[in-house]
């Protein structure tokens, strides 16, 4: 435990220095005032409007934003280290190679929610100050529930970007492949669904199809942050489909929380194999 | 009797159809300093990494300070090693202080030792700096401070010597003197092999996964059979080396500088006749270099390892 530990406190300690944590709470910060100011442009005003709104929007952005920031936070872990030649000299310490990893996803992963929590939780404070629409109890759980499923999807995608940095023999093969699952997620998935569910049309498919979107860990953090507000559905796009009480918030944090810890034991397992 | 350091007997090491090792048996004895030499891919690092226990070997026996590195209590055994890997570039956005301490913590050692090692590889004035900002040289010193966490001891050192001036070269092996009179057993891979002669007590020569040949630098040189070579300097009348061709291999190199090689065995012989020749202002006596030992030791068995003893 003390080992992983002393990774972890080592992998913040870097994060910091080479400003990743205030880069990306910036850009979170940024982002989330932004969306919560201009949000409502379309319906004509600005200003911070209705929750939902803003919710939506966010997890429209984050979508987008923490898969790739985790991915490019995670994806040298292992192979930037054997490039160096620091991994050969940890191996050669009383650390094991669960235990490197395990470290490294703790203090990546802290970057993570530190980041996060900072971040759009600015942005929930300076929606309370400015906004009188918006009530204060309902505008913290809605951030609360999202500022943790946005963490729970930091480490979904820092995991990923281990199992690509395990296996990759290259920096450079790993960030393209990086890149690839990327795009994936949060393009190709969703425009496949969409094209198998219009050949479904209304037939026996369309009750199952809803499912296949637990295999996308961005369509399972939108579903979470979508399925409370009624009033989104306009806005939530693929995820529409599923209806709003198919999933439950706890299955889908429990799906979630699978999506971390898969890759991570499929990390292990090839980084067990890994050649030095 | 004491235990070996380590001990290699008949491993084998295979990556598919590749024999990185074949058929390995080497004794390092406690206290000694070896040099490991070879070219790039002789299996050096091979070994290196089989005593870290770091690989598994297909075949053979691998005995480290009495234990096996791949076995049960590893854990105990690697807080005895310290390891420079061949060109290992530390985190350079944090200081040489805090990856020290970061080693130090892995490697469960009091981290005031850190002040005491940066005393000892001279780096005290640059501790508190990034490692961004540290030359080839400092990086190296700092590199082996981490292997001499804990006071290891055994102490495999890979390369320790490439990119660095000769200046920063010649640091580098007084620290290794220093830890050979402390009574640590080092083993010293290298490719480059001007220099460390003086700081090994003996060498053991690779080439394609098989030990070619063992002992100390004299030992080797007497093997070998090497010509020595002298280099003699002055004005002389033309001709007077003229009697020396059929004994000796004569050439002139530029006016007034000759080169003479022939067997060890006769260098008494040569050196009274051309210090007999008037007008010789200047003799340098080169004996063979390991360089040159260690081109002969891997060619001459290239095919069939018959390894002398």
């Amino acid at each position: 435990m003390n080992a992983i530990l002393n990774v972890a406190r080592k992998e913040f300690r870097d994060g910091w220095r080479n400003r990743w944590v205030v880069a990306i709470t910036a850009v979170f910060a940024l982002f989330a005032l932004g969306i919560a100011y201009f949000g409502a442009a379309a319906s004509g005003m600005v200003g911070f409007t209705s929750l939902s709104t803003t919710i939506v929007s966010l997890s429209s952005l984050a979508v987008f934003l923490i898969p790739l920031i985790a991915l490019l936070l995670g994806y040298d872990s292992i192979v930037g280290e054997d490039e160096q030649g620091t991994l050969l000299l940890l191996l050669s310490y009383p650390l094991t190679r669960p235990q490197l990893l395990l470290g490294k996803l703790f203090g990546q992963g802290g970057i993570l929610a530190v980041a996060t929590v900072i971040g759009f939780g600015a942005a929930a404070v300076v929606i309370t100050l400015f906004s009188d629409q918006v009530a204060g109890v309902e505008l913290w759980r809605a951030f609360a529930y999202f500022i943790f499923s946005a963490i729970l999807l930091g480490w979904v995608f820092l995991t990923i970007a281990y199992l690509i940095s395990v296996v990759a023999t290259e920096k450079a093969r790993a960030a393209g492949v990086a890149l690839l699952v990327w795009f994936f997620f949060v393009l190709v998935f969703d425009l496949a669904m969409l094209g198998a569910l219009v050949a479904a049309g209304s037939g026996a498919a369309a009750d199952w199809l809803p499912w296949l979107l637990l295999l996308n860990p961005t369509d399972v953090f939108r579903l979470i942050n979508l399925t409370g507000f009624e009033s989104a559905k306009a806005y939530s796009g693929l995820t529409a489909i599923a209806g709003a009480d198919l999933f439950s918030p706890r299955l889908l944090t429990v799906v979630l929380l699978a999506w971390v810890i898969v890759p991570l034991g499929a990390a292990i397992w090839f980084f067990r194999g890994r050649n030095q | 009797m004491s235990t070996p350091a380590v001990r290699l007997q008949d491993v084998h090491k295979h990556y598919g159809s590749l024999r990185a090792l074949d058929g390995l048996s080497l004794e390092v004895g406690a206290g000694e300093v070896l040099g490991l030499l070879g070219h790039n891919g002789a299996g050096k690092s091979t070994t290196i990494k089989l005593i870290l226990g770091l690989i598994e070997a297909t075949g053979g026996d691998v005995q480290v300070l009495g234990r096996s590195p791949c076995g049960q209590d590893n854990q105990k055994l690697r807080m005895m090693l310290g390891y420079l890997p061949e060109s290992v570039r530390f985190y350079e956005q944090l200081s040489g202080r805090e990856v020290l301490d970061y080693f130090a913590r892995l490697k469960g050692v009091d981290r005031k030792q850190g002040g005491r090692l940066f005393e000892q590889v001279g780096l005290a004035h640059a501790a508190d700096r990034r490692v961004k900002t540290y030359s080839k040289g400092m990086r190296q010193r700092l590199g082996l401070a981490q292997a001499l966490l804990g006071q290891p001891k055994l102490l495999l050192l890979d390369e320790p010597t490439v990119g660095l001036d000769p200046l920063a070269t010649r640091e580098f092996y007084q620290r290794v003197d220093e830890l050979r009179r402390q009574g640590t057993t080092v083993i010293l891979c290298s490719h480059v092999l001007p220099g460390i002669e003086e700081h090994i007590d003996r060498a053991v020569i690779l080439a394609e996964g098989r030990l070619r040949a063992a002992g100390s630098v004299a030992e080797l040189r007497r093997q070998a059979e090497l010509p020595l070579t002298i280099k003699v300097s002055g004005r002389w009348p033309d001709g007077v080396w003229d009697d020396l061709t059929s004994q000796y291999a004569v050439s002139e190199t530029a006016p007034g500088h000759v080169t003479i090689s022939g067997a060890m065995a006769s260098k008494m012989e040569l050196l009274r006749r051309v210090t007999a020749q008037q007008g010789v202002e200047d003799i340098e006596v080169m004996p063979p270099s390991l360089e040159a030992l260690y081109a002969y030791f891997s060619t001459q068995f290239s095919n069939e390892g018959n390894v002398p003893t």
